[in-house]
Formats: structure tokens, C-alpha cells, sequence
């Protein structure tokens, strides 16, 4: 028993200090997430899922949609409707768990107290809140648009087997469909939309999910509808909610879209008007507060 | 440099005074057991140290400040909060990646083998784990971090005694090396009687005993007392006394063991003991203003004072 007492902190100091491993918190920090939130790629996924499910009905069809004589928009319209209908889909999935997704990743923590295990780990909190962050307004969107394509590919070969046993032209039906158009249009829309003009609203969930005690959906919700339902009660006017409807609605009216679902071809993108928006730069300002503030509140909050 | 080092350590909640002006020193390589009542502000102490909650006064841990440095500290001082913190949906093998991944003093080999040892398979998620499963997950993770201080609150609770038996037989033999520190808190006192080096007592928020072992074997006596010589040995003034099966015990700090002897059989108390007569005394002590326990008042600042 002696000798190992005097022997021990000797050999342990005559060590060389061993070298750091080399570690990555932010990436890990992001995986992390990807492994309890699997919503977030099995969502998109299912959507593709469901879309091309819905396609295998309109199949048989197809070939009667061919007549190539018929005005080029309405053959495209029906044409490339359950295109544009799937990633419509796919990325209205996306953006629902983008949003319950950053309702809940830091009140989660708190509440199955794995937030201990978390900050035992050398890993500040800006880190986490970043990688965290980088979910919906990185990972989801650009996810969403990956599947998208996969799931335009898949229906185009679909269709193209379909019309090439009939003898049909596959030739007219890509050139009908445009598809590398509206899926760049698709991806200019995810990029401005989704990743710069929503991320105040992802950053302001995140810090409600940071600070939220219990039931940050309430939190997140009832105080905007109370500020906006003061406002009309005491002084008739609706700047608040004009201000939150600009935000959640005004993403795509900056892009000059007409139609509510996004994409159109013949739709002139206006990539400078909309790095002109001060709307633009003040939310993204915002959500660099908001994610500030996230890290600095899941400082001080411990497990419910 | 001590390993942690506190000066008029405070932390109030509201009104509730968690931590009334903490006191504390810890030298590099002790294994620390602290010990109080519920609501003794234990945990409160633990998080202050380990960065997880803001405090008034000062406080070093490995050099640095907890609060404003947890993610640098955290390279050198790894805790187990409490049992069940590990989240349920993580798999084994995950767990080990993100470690690894984040971890600079991670050694992942070392954490496979003692996870070997156990029956626990990689494949598995947390949530399919007993309870003690995931104790001895959380174990071959902490343990396999070279870390020069580590902090445990409670982390046998709720576990079969089997379990915590083989929980602290691995941290001593395969983890604790004399350079590192252990700060242990748990209510199963006397199961770790012995793997102790020091001992703290916390009270309300303050610290009422510090001691090392070696030091406690020679302070603290027990003494079951003759019938014929309790009025005696209650005029040595012991801290506490209390009735076990009509025979009488007394406790006592720092009375002359061979004086105790003569009335009657005398050993050393075990830790839960000795917190009983501590726990009793000091609250005596603080819980009366009457003229009657200014004595009481005395002794108890003596035990802070000969603590040191």
C-alpha cells in the first residue's frame, strides 16, 4: 500500500502532459441534435413519402395531359402540379418542425434534466444555443430542398416510364416541367424566406424555450396576441400585429410572388430589393440578440 | 494552489438563504465527503462550484471562476448531478461519440473497457437501462475523462446497495489516483465512511464541521456509559446524547479517550452518528436565544474553530 502511495503521484507527474484530443463541439453539439430530434429528417421524408404515393394515383393519367398543342402555361400548370404540390409539402413539413422543433430543444433539455449531463461537458452555451440554432435555419431548409429534389427526380422517371411505354415524348415533358428553374426558384426561396427573413422568429422561439418554466408554446403565443389585442382595444390601431403578419407573411411578398404557393417561373427574382430590405437586417440584428440572450438565460436556468 | 477555495461563499434564493457565507478549502487529492440535511444546501454548494448557479463571494475551483469559466473548467472537472440525467433517447454508442467529439481528456477505449465489464450493450438507448445501468454508463464515461477534480451529488440514490457498492469499488481502484479530487455528497453516509479522506458538515447553508478522517478517529468519541457513571460522563459535556436499547450513548469532541474509558466502552462513532449528534447540537444551538444555550452557542463555534 505504500509503494503505490509513494510511487503513484510520481509516475503520474513524470507523465508528459498528454495532448489534447482534437474536439469539436459545434459539430458534435450538432449531431447531437440530429439524433434526438429525428423529426427533423424523418419529416421531410415522409412528406417525399407521402407525395409520391399520391403521384403513383395520377400516373395512369398522365398520358392524357400530353397534348402538346394546348397553350404552353395551362400544360404546364397541370403538368407540373403535383410537383410543385409535393415540395410544397415537403417544405411546409420542414417549417412546422422548425418551429416546434426551436419551441422545444432548450425547454427540453431542462425538463428530462439531461441539461446536468450537458453542462458537464466543456461546451459553453453560445455553442450549444448555435448549434441549435443551426437546425431550422440551416439544417431543415436545406434538408427540405435535398429531398425536394430527390422527390422531383423520382417523379420525373416515373412519369418518363410511364411515358415512354406509351411511345409518348419524354423530351417535351422536361422541357414543360422546368424543373432545374423552380427547383433553383425553390432554393432562392428557402435561402431568403426561410433561412434570413425567419430566423428572428426561430432565434425569438429559441429564447422562449430557453426561459420558459413550463408551456413555452404559451409563452411564445399569448403575450404577442395580448400585446396585439391591447393595442386594438386602447388605441384602434394594429401596428403590432401589421408588424408580426409583415414578418411571418412578408418573406414572400418581398420575392414578388403573387400566388401563394411559391414558386413561378415566370416570377422576376429581386435578390437586390430584398438585400436592400432594412426589414431584412434588422431581424437578422434581432436574432443575433435573441440567440445572445437564449445562451446567457440557459446560463442561469437549472432543471425544473 | 487548492483545488477549490471559497471566501464568504453566499447564494440566496428569495428570501431562503441557501449558502450563509461559505467558508472552504480543498487541497488537491482528497476524496471529500459533504454531508447535511436536506435543504442543507448541499447541492447549492456543489452547483456553485461546478458553474451551474451565480453566488456572491469568492470562489476558485482549479484557479478559476466557475460562473464565467464552466466551459473551459469543465475540461478539468467532471460531475454526476445526480443519478438519471443522462437523456433516455441517447443510444450507448452515441454517448460515447459525443464525449468523445467534445471532450479533449476523453479516452474512449478506457470507457469501452469498463463498459465490457458491465452488461450493458452499446446498441441500447438509456432509456432501456435500469437504473443502475445507466449509474454505471455514467461512471465508465466520468471515469474515463482525466480530469483533475470530480464532483458527485448523490450519485448512488435510488440504487441497490449491490450497485453503490460496486460503484465506489470502481472509483477507488480504477479511477481515484492521489492526484485527483473527489467531492462526494450523499445521504447513505456510512458507506463511504471509509473511502473518505476529509469530512464537511453543512448546515443552513454553513459549514458546521471540517475534519479530516484522520483527524475524526481521534476527536470524536462514543461512549456507552455505565448506569452508575452517566452523571459523570454528562459533566464532560458531550455534544449529544441519545438512548439505545436503555443503555445511554454520548458523544463527544475532543474528550480524553482513557478519561471515557473509565465509564464505560468507548469507540469511534460512524459518520451518520456523529451527523445526528452535530445536526442536533448545532440546531439546538441556533434554534434557541434563550441565555440557557449560550454554552451550546459556544461549543458550536468551537467546532468550526478546531475544524481548521
Amino acid at each position: 500500500m505504500n509503494t503505490t502511495a509513494s510511487t503513484m503521484p510520481e509516475a503520474f507527474d513524470s507523465q508528459p502532459a498528454a495532448p489534447l484530443a482534437a474536439v469539436h463541439p459545434y459539430y458534435w453539439s450538432v449531431r447531437r441534435e440530429l439524433w434526438e430530434y429525428r423529426s427533423v429528417y424523418i419529416a421531410p421524408l415522409a412528406a417525399a413519402g407521402v407525395s409520391i404515393l399520391g403521384f403513383l394515383f395520377v400516373l395512369p393519367h398522365l398520358t392524357h395531359l400530353e397534348p402538346i398543342s394546348m397553350p404552353l402555361d395551362h400544360t404546364r400548370h397541370d403538368i407540373s402540379q403535383p410537383y410543385d404540390l409535393a415540395a410544397a409539402l415537403i417544405m411546409g413539413a420542414a417549417f412546422l418542425v422548425s418551429i416546434f422543433y426551436s419551441l422545444d430543444t432548450l425547454y427540453g433539455e431542462r425538463r428530462d434534466r439531461s441539461i446536468l449531463f450537458w453542462k458537464s461537458m466543456p461546451v459553453g452555451d453560445l455553442t450549444t444555443v448555435l448549434a441549435k440554432a443551426t437546425v431550422p435555419l440551416a439544417i431543415l431548409p436545406l434538408f427540405s430542398f435535398a429531398v425536394s429534389v430527390a422527390t422531383t427526380g423520382i417523379m420525373f422517371l416515373m412519369s418518363s416510364a410511364v411515358l415512354a411505354a406509351h411511345g409518348l415524348s419524354v423530351g417535351s415533358l422536361w422541357a414543360q416541367l422546368q424543373a432545374p428553374t423552380v427547383l433553383f426558384l425553390l432554393l432562392y426561396h428557402l435561402v431568403t424566406v426561410h433561412m434570413l427573413w425567419y430566423a428572428p422568429v426561430y432565434a425569438f422561439l429559441l429564447l422562449v424555450s430557453a426561459w420558459a418554466r413550463r408551456a413555452p408554446f404559451l409563452w411564445a403565443v399569448v403575450p404577442a396576441l395580448s400585446i396585439a389585442i391591447f393595442e386594438k382595444i386602447a388605441f384602434h390601431t394594429q401596428y403590432f400585429t401589421n408588424f408580426v403578419q409583415e414578418r411571418i407573411m412578408g418573406g414572400s411578398n418581398t420575392l414578388g410572388m403573387q400566388t401563394d404557393w411559391p414558386v413561378h417561373p415566370g416570377m422576376h427574382l429581386t435578390p437586390l430589393r430584398f438585400l436592400m430590405m432594412p426589414g431584412l437586417w434588422g431581424g437578422l440584428i434581432a436574432a443575433g440578440i435573441f440567440l445572445c440572450a437564449a445562451a446567457r438565460v440557459r446560463r442561469y436556468r437549472m432543471p425544473n | 494552489m487548492a483545488c477549490i477555495e471559497a471566501r464568504g461563499l453566499r447564494k440566496t434564493f428569495g428570501s431562503t438563504v441557501a449558502l450563509d457565507g461559505v467558508n472552504l478549502r480543498v487541497e488537491d487529492g482528497r476524496i471529500v465527503g459533504l454531508i447535511g440535511p436536506n435543504g442543507a444546501g448541499k447541492t447549492t454548494a456543489l452547483n456553485a462550484i461546478l458553474g451551474l448557479t451565480s453566488y456572491e463571494g469568492d470562489l476558485r475551483v482549479l484557479g478559476r471562476d466557475p460562473w464565467t469559466e464552466r466551459d473551459r473548467l469543465m475540461r478539468d472537472v467532471c460531475f454526476i448531478a445526480d443519478v438519471a440525467v443522462l437523456p433516455r433517447w441517447m443510444r450507448v454508442s452515441n454517448a460515447l461519440d459525443y464525449v468523445a467529439g467534445v471532450h479533449p481528456r476523453f479516452d474512449r477505449a478506457k470507457a469501452e473497457a469498463f463498459l465490457a465489464r458491465t452488461s450493458i450493450q452499446q446498441s441500447s438507448k438509456v432509456r432501456e437501462l435500469s437504473k443502475g445501468m445507466v449509474a454505471q454508463l455514467h461512471l465508465a464515461l466520468v471515469m474515463a475523462i482525466d480530469a483533475r477534480l470530480l464532483v458527485l451529488d448523490e450519485p448512488t440514490l435510488g440504487l441497490d446497495i449491490l450497485y453503490r457498492k460496486q460503484f465506489y469499488d470502481a472509483l477507488l481502484t480504477d479511477y481515484y489516483d492521489r492526484s485527483r479530487t473527489i467531492v462526494v455528497s450523499t445521504h447513505q453516509v456510512d458507506e463511504i465512511q471509509n473511502v473518505l479522506t476529509d469530512l464537511l458538515f453543512i448546515d443552513r447553508g454553513r459549514i458546521v464541521l471540517q475534519s479530516t478522517m484522520d483527524d475524526f478517529d481521534t476527536r470524536f468519541t462514543e461512549l456507552i456509559a455505565r448506569p452508575d457513571a452517566l452523571t459523570a460522563a454528562r459533566a464532560l459535556g458531550p455534544l449529544y446524547e441519545r438512548e439505545v436499547l436503555h443503555q445511554s450513548v454520548l458523544y463527544f469532541d475532543g474528550a480524553d479517550r482513557n478519561q471515557l474509558a473509565r465509564l464505560g466502552e468507548v469507540r469511534t462513532p460512524s459518520i451518520a452518528d456523529l451527523f445526528i449528534a452535530v445536526m442536533t447540537h448545532t440546531n439546538a444551538a441556533s434554534g434557541a436565544n434563550a441565555p440557557a444555550s449560550s454554552s451550546s452557542v459556544d461549543r458550536r463555534s468551537d467546532l468550526n474553530g478546531v475544524a481548521r
